[in-house]
């Protein structure tokens, strides 16, 4: 069952699915085209005992979700390409101190200011690595309103789940655009909580069983320490090159050892399928209009769209790929997550790039595949 | 599958009735798909709505080939309603828009500014009057569905106007 | 230790990293005998810093504490003192930390009048770097970064705290311990943003670099160089050149931020109901 159909922007119904998981704390700073996602939670949040707060700057915005997060609020923020620069910093302290966090960046063109109200996906090696030192990250990216609605909660509940920072990457296209859903009913979600440290006795940072530890929340009576300084399981600052590389191998750990719960596509007539059109985000609209095209010309193209971009899929993609004649990878940037493909399918995927503001033409996507019909690769 | 562009000045109301048009189209039990044009696309005073509904998912979300061209203004009818074939309808608010484009499409031609300004002493109320033309042209949505559409949007307190001029825009045709 | 302040440290994280002389574990100590009178609720308390030499005090206090990011003291602060209106927050920073990389925190919270209590340590220098002038360096001072002295004005944290609208702002030194411990236990009961500048002494970083002598002679500097309100009043211009006022120099009432916003939650929540 699901609810009533609708018609809801992309970014409505991110910050919808951000209180459906629970999130009771937006710290966030206006910017184009994330804006609608913080007017409707400063609207939203106060009815349900939740917290607003604008903050003064980008950097501040960061900050104040962690502050709420360590006192046990599921806390987000929402930005677009400058913002999420200024934050990675603290996207680092999240990842180090492990607070449960979502950054939602609808990306815009860039570098730099760019063009606001138009649609990039310039952000993705950002996403993975844009705050400094060796981390892992989780990165999930919405091909549709209703995946705003619901992947936002997937998020959410992974930030819960593995206690780190989580991207929510979104694109102008989507995060603008409105369109009919059915929203799944309450009583359908499912909704992670934080495992949380229920004595002093227990080590802050030490990792249990399934490669994540309880967290010490404040005002319970602990009186643990959190810092972004390398630590150890205490929590305290540790220089020791042994504590050093293995917190920095349990962040990592963390994430690697669950990718069957974390990586999320959706594989439509890719198995018997010559050529085979990956994307993401945005241009996974072009792409599946672009393999519609394809089938009426009975050339048989399949389309994988991936939902969760990092960690990068590379079994599903090999798997899934391997057989087809040839890899077709649209993105509305010079070629960024392409670069993983290539590295587990270095002869088939060929990459078709757009950069000027504008979300691609499924009939400029469905050209490469005809013209390597045509070609007879 | 319709699509339909819609276009004027900014402050015409443009988005707003572009978003009446899909809510109207959801709740008779259609998809429908809403996006709009901003920055160097928009400028020059003629932004762009564009609604798509199908009985079909929708994939791609923009317009790529409009049944429906509504030009509130003149430089958005000489930007937009390129395209336009035989069996496709241009309609226009000939109150702004003089210079009709060579096309072969079926051209509306009605004083929707003037009609506000006249019968509601408004110009405010010229997208719902239009609403109300496109509506009924497009043969899609009934009367009513469309009627109640555009009094969930509309700010509370103008319910009564905005249904008039909705009836007027649909009368008008 | 005296047993009363044991229960506010974690002995054994001590002894601290400050270098011998250094001011900052008397503001530390001070910190802990204002909390013992005023018998603070422990487990209601979070204590939270930035980078430096200052924000190290919470890996030493037997607290919720939280060691942020260069500047971030403020903002993290910020977020739970929402969630947590009932708290009691401490932040403790660095002149450096609070007034150049924080310095868009500090005016905003204090705009906002947020409920933290905001002890600097001021000691006109970037110690954990080396040495580097901050925006509290005064005039003509020499840093690694100045060696020719410092070119830049400083800032008047009291006037700049007062410009953005802190409600309670005061200002002491590590000499001054005891009016220190009072001002600390009155900013941590008054109902809004406080700030209390702390001078203090820098004796390998600032001291040396100025000629300011042993950490006992760049005391004896503050002791003499610190003027009452009341002082002030009487002196002139030019006596007043180069003194500081110390003691409570500004104290209002206003909204406070986060319980206003909770305040606005109950009405909306009690609305929905109706």
């Amino acid at each position: 069952m699901a609810k009533q159909a609708m018609l809801l922007q992309g970014n409505q119904a991110c910050a919808f699915g951000a209180l459906a998981a629970g999130v009771r704390f937006f710290a966030g700073y206006p910017i184009t085209p994330s804006t609608e996602i913080a007017e409707i939670l400063a609207q939203e949040l106060p009815k349900v005992n939740g917290r607003f707060i604008q903050m003064e700057d980008e950097i501040a915005s960061m900050g104040a979700v962690l502050g709420a997060s360590l006192a046990n609020v599921k806390a987000i923020t929402a930005t677009s390409g400058p913002g999420f620069s200024l934050k990675q910093e603290l996207i680092g302290y999240a990842s180090m101190a492990q607070i449960p966090s979502v950054i939602i960046n609808v990306q815009r063109v860039g570098p730099s200011t760019g063009m606001a109200t138009s649609p990039a996906q310039g952000d993705v090696m950002q996403a993975r690595w844009g705050t400094h030192g060796d981390h892992t990250i989780i990165a999930l990216s919405p091909a549709s309103v209703l995946e705003c609605y619901t992947l936002m909660i997937d998020a959410v509940n992974m930030a819960e789940k593995y206690r780190t920072p989580v991207i929510f990457l979104m694109d102008e296209v989507i995060g603008h655009m409105r369109e009919d859903v059915r929203l799944p009913e309450d009583e359908e979600l499912t909704i992670v909580n934080r495992k949380v440290i229920t004595n002093s006795d227990q080590l802050p940072y030490k990792s249990e069983a399934d490669g994540v530890a309880p967290m010490s929340i404040f005002g319970e009576g602990h009186y643990f320490h959190v810092t972004g300084l390398s630590h150890d399981e205490t929590g305290f600052p540790q220089n020791g090159g042994d504590v050093v590389k293995a917190n920095i191998d349990w962040l990592n750990e963390k994430i690697d050892r669950n990718l069957d719960d974390i990586i999320r596509y959706e594989a439509i007539d890719c198995q018997d399928a010559d050529y085979i059109i990956i994307a993401y985000g945005g241009t996974s609209r072009s792409a599946l209009q672009a393999k519609i095209l394809l089938e009426k010309q009975n050339i048989r193209c399949g389309f994988l769209c991936l939902k969760t971009i990092w960690p990068f899929p590379y079994e599903a993609v090999k798997t899934i790929c391997q057989h087809a004649k040839m890899v077709v990878f649209p993105e509305m940037n010079c070629g960024q997550l392409v670069g993983e493909v290539r590295k587990i399918l270095p002869d088939k995927v060929v990459p078709f790039n757009r950069y000027d503001g504008q979300l691609m033409l499924p009939e400029e996507i469905a050209a490469v595949v005809e013209n390597a019909v045509k070609e007879g690769k | 599958m319709k699509q339909l562009r819609l276009t004027g000045s900014g402050g015409q109301g443009i988005i707003t009735m572009a978003i009446i048009l899909a809510e109207g189209a959801v709740q008779a039990g259609y998809h429908a798909v809403q996006t709009q044009a901003y920055g160097p696309e928009a400028r020059g005073g003629a932004s762009k709505a564009e609604v798509i509904i199908s009985k079909e998912d929708i994939a791609y979300p923009k317009v790529r080939q409009p049944n429906i061209v509504l030009a509130m203004n003149q430089e958005g009818c000489d930007k937009y309603s390129g395209g336009l074939r035989k069996d496709d309808l241009l309609i226009v608010d000939e109150t702004f828009v003089k210079i009709l484009p060579n096309t072969e499409a079926k051209i509306i031609a009605l004083p929707i500014t003037t009609c506000a300004r006249e019968k509601l002493g408004k110009e405010l109320f010229s997208n719902i009057i239009a609403l109300g033309v496109l509506g009924k042209a497009m043969q899609l949505l009934d009367k009513e569905t469309l009627e109640k559409a555009v009094l969930a949007r509309v700010p509370k307190g103008t319910e009564e106007k905005n249904s008039q001029a909705f009836a007027i825009g649909w009368d008008l045709l | 230790m005296r047993d009363e302040l044991k229960p506010y440290f974690r002995e054994n994280r001590l002894p601290h990293i400050w270098c011998p002389g250094c001011g900052h574990g008397i503001i530390m100590g001070a910190l802990a005998r204002a909390m013992a009178k005023m018998d603070i609720d422990k487990k209601n308390t979070a204590v939270i810093s930035g980078i430096g030499c200052s924000s190290r005090a919470t890996g030493y206090l037997d607290f919720d504490t939280l060691h942020t990011a260069h500047g971030r003291a403020l903002a993290f602060a910020t977020g739970y003192k929402m969630v947590k209106p009932e708290s009691k927050v401490i932040v403790l920073t660095g002149d450096g930390d609070c007034t150049a990389i924080g310095g868009n925190h500090l005016i905003h919270v204090a705009r906002r009048n947020i409920d933290l209590t905001t002890i600097v340590f001021n000691n006109n220098i970037y110690g954990m770097t080396g040495g580097q002038y901050s925006p509290l360096t005064p005039n003509g001072s020499k840093a690694t970064t100045s060696p020719y002295g410092n070119l830049e004005r400083n800032f008047d944290l009291v006037q700049l705290a007062k410009g953005a609208g802190a409600t309670f702002i005061a200002r002491s030194t590590v000499y001054h311990v005891n009016q220190l411990t009072d001002l600390i236990i009155k900013g941590i009961n008054h109902k809004g943003f406080s700030l209390i500048e702390v001078v203090t002494q820098c004796p390998t970083n600032y001291g040396r670099k100025n000629k300011m002598g042993s950490p006992a002679q760049m005391m004896l500097w503050q002791k003499e160089h610190a003027v009452t309100k009341a002082q002030a009043d009487k002196m002139t211009a030019e006596e007043l050149k180069d003194k500081f006022i110390v003691g409570l120099l500004h104290q209002e009432e206003a909204p406070e931020y986060t319980e206003q916003y909770a305040k606005m939650v109950a009405n909306l929540m009690g609305g929905d109901d109706k």
